[in-house]
């Protein structure tokens, strides 16, 4: 898996509450039996004024010149700045796929959806949570700034400004480690494999009929 | 010791070893699959040499591509005219073979929504762990299981290890006492809960439904109600085990039987939560004081009762609240003051994992039942959500009611709840919807969605606006 340790980069506002994984990436594009592929179409509604088709090419289409992602200032952005509850709705990974093929590594919001946060760490996307006033000034810097950027540090769990000011931020141990180091959650469990084989056969005396 | 909750429960018994960091490793009974989030992890399988742990562990149907029509149905799968989609379905069919899962393929009369299924199969067994990778796998926490949806690399986890890494919630109670009024039903319940508690309420948490009105439930009003748990923020809902579980499995395809279907039932009586049980937040509403509900937003909390009207922004908690509700409006082409019954409707949509099963297509048939659809729908359809449901149906001729009435009757499969298929809106038109989602583009690019139960969204198709289903008579 993808690791994450520290990321410099442009920072990309998304102002708006309950981002849903519909809005990340539309329906239309699941088709798809890839995982690579995904980032012309992030935020794809939003993003272009015409409806979006699987497996067509994107750079001819009409442009919506509000959204964020389509402004000069924004381009190669690597971290996402938004707003509460992002990534609520579908369970759909092609939302942390769509994000990381766009090039976004790191997202600061002040909540995230259970299920989009588990999809990115297996992703190696860092989400940071920042209380809500916190991202509120970084909106607002970022607004004023042209060329707002951060420096991410995992291990240090520090975001550090342009003016060298810190945020410091938390992250859960177990995410931590398995994104510093990249690590293969399959592999990790396989480890214990001896361990599932006893929990078998013990929990297969207690519930015989969900193994016969 | 303080008493267990429900959840408590579940997991402790599916506890295979604490790991570091305070999450655990938690067995995996049954893992559902479907065309659109597995096959990457398939690919990932093959690709690392690895196999299913567990084939039979494992059950699978294609169901979110799925066209409805019978032409394209009948068939198969080289009916399906998209051809992305039908190679999705076809990528399918062969992981399955390839790996020994079982498949309820498109053709296969018990075929359906994946979430409708697994219950009336009853593959969905009380005590269970159950995942999918789709987030409504919530519904089957109705039988007492502990069921959440899942990414698709987690599905790959699971398929190679029979296991998921997980974090332990924490345990919220959602009591609705008392009795619901009549023509109140169970997706009126859920839709109150989420506008109560918004669609990040419930985040963090397992809910386990409760109170008189959840007991008086059928099992698929209680399905509906743990279907949109997701639609709350947590990943499951769950409903203690009662008689009505107990009744709604017994003679089910692959529920025990003999000897073990005894040995079960004394375990799934044990699957409440104890008296004393603690949990980390409790929520109640009073089921009589619920009215039915309509959405009239782009997020599952921006309801409001039938009698009521469109909700004014400048009223919001706060600023982000009336940013997004003035987002919401202008995507729905609605100004605040409207009654919610002059919202005139383009297009009715009766299916989905929420609202598909015989019950729904009974209330549904009711109401249109010697009435026609209104002049100003373009289009109704009925989408019932699995094989055994439509047949079920047809044998009580409600197809008939159906199609006397001006409404499409179509074959299972998610449909228009998510629009992967052909059955789409066209921007800007109006739908009363018995799904579980009205993000913007949901139905289809532009698209408006109203969430309501079958009989609003039955009335709301003759009347061609949304109406009080209390104030219509049955014919």
């Amino acid at each position: 898996m993808k690791k994450f340790t520290t990321e410099k980069g442009l920072v990309m506002p998304l102002d708006r509450a309950n981002v849903d994984t519909d809005y990340i990436i539309p329906k239309q594009f699941l088709k798809s039996i890839k995982r690579t592929g995904f980032g012309k179409n992030l935020f794809d509604e939003a993003r272009y004024l015409d409806k979006g088709l699987p497996d067509q090419e994107c750079t001819g289409r009409p442009l919506n010149p509000d959204f964020v992602a389509n402004q000069p200032r924004y381009q190669g952005a690597s971290i996402l700045l938004a707003r509460e509850n992002f990534g609520c709705g579908s369970s759909r990974e092609h939302a942390p796929w769509a994000l990381d093929d766009f090039g976004i590594r790191c997202v600061i919001a002040p909540s995230y959806a259970d299920i989009f946060f588990n999809n990115c760490v297996k992703n190696g996307i860092l989400l940071i949570v920042l209380d809500e006033k916190v991202v509120d000034q970084l909106f607002k810097e970022t607004a004023a700034t042209p060329g707002f950027n951060l420096n991410v540090d995992l291990a240090a769990q520090t975001l550090t400004k342009p003016d060298g000011s810190v945020i410091k931020f938390e992250v859960e141990p177990s995410r931590k480690h398995i994104l510093l180091n990249g690590l293969d959650d399959i592999g990790l469990t396989m480890q214990h494999a001896d361990a599932i084989r006893a929990f078998e056969k013990s929990y297969q005396v207690k519930a015989p009929w969900l193994f016969s | 010791m303080a008493g267990k909750t429900l959840y408590d429960k579940l997991w402790n018994s599916h506890l295979v070893k604490e790991l570091e960091n305070g999450t655990a490793l938690l067995y995996i009974d049954l893992h559902f699959l479907h065309e659109v989030t597995s096959p990457q992890a398939f690919e990932g399988l093959r690709l690392a040499g690895r196999r299913a742990w567990r084939a039979g562990a494992n059950m699978a149907t294609p169901d979110h591509n799925v066209p409805t029509t019978t032409s394209e149905r009948s068939r198969g799968v080289e009916g399906i005219v998209d051809p992305v989609s039908r190679i999705q379905v076809k990528f399918l069919d062969d992981n399955c073979k390839d790996f020994g899962i079982e498949e309820f393929t498109i053709d296969d009369p018990r075929h359906g929504i994946v979430h409708v299924i697994g219950p009336e199969q009853g593959r969905t067994l009380p005590g269970m762990t159950i995942v999918c990778g789709d987030s409504h796998t919530s519904t089957h926490g109705a039988l007492g299981a502990l069921a959440h949806g899942i990414g698709t690399s987690e599905v790959e986890h699971v398929l190679a290890t029979q296991c998921l890494v997980q974090k332990k919630a924490r345990n919220m109670l959602v009591k609705v006492n008392g009795a619901l009024k009549p023509g109140v039903t169970a997706k009126d319940v859920i839709l109150a809960i989420i506008g109560k508690i918004g669609t990040a309420g419930g985040t963090g948490y397992t809910i386990e439904f409760g109170g008189e009105v959840i007991r008086s439930l059928s099992i698929e009003g209680r399905m509906t109600v743990c279907n949109m748990a997701i639609e709350a923020g947590a990943r499951a809902g769950i409903v203690a085990v009662d008689e009505k579980t107990i009744s709604y499995l017994q003679g089910r395809p692959f529920a025990p039987k003999g000897a073990e279907w005894d040995q079960a039932v004394a375990v799934w009586r044990t699957l409440v939560s104890d008296a004393d049980a603690s949990f980390d937040a409790v929520v109640e509403l009073e089921g009589g004081d619920i009215v039915p509900q309509v959405s009239w937003g782009t997020s599952p909390e921006m309801v409001a009762p039938v009698t009521g009207k469109v909700p004014d922004p400048a009223l919001a908690a706060n600023d982000s609240k009336k940013g997004n509700y003035q987002q919401a409006l202008k995507y729905m082409g609605l100004t605040a003051g409207t009654p919610i019954q002059a919202i005139r409707l383009d297009r009715v949509f009766i299916g989905s994992c929420t609202n598909s099963r015989i019950e729904d297509l009974r209330a549904a048939a009711a109401v249109v039942k010697g009435r026609k659809v209104a002049a100003n729908i373009r289009e109704a359809l009925v989408v019932p959500g699995s094989g055994l449901v439509k047949a079920q149906a047809e044998k009580e001729g409600l197809d008939k009611v159906f199609k006397e009435a001006g409404l499409q009757w179509r074959e299972p499969g998610c449909s228009m709840c998510l629009a992967m298929n052909a059955d789409q809106l066209e921007p800007g038109e109006h739908c009363a919807s018995t799904s579980n989602r009205n993000f913007e583009g949901r139905q289809g690019f532009g698209g408006r969605t109203h969430l309501v139960s079958p009989a609003m969204a039955a009335a709301a198709a003759v009347f061609g606006h949304f109406v009080d289903v209390r104030d219509v008579p049955l014919l």
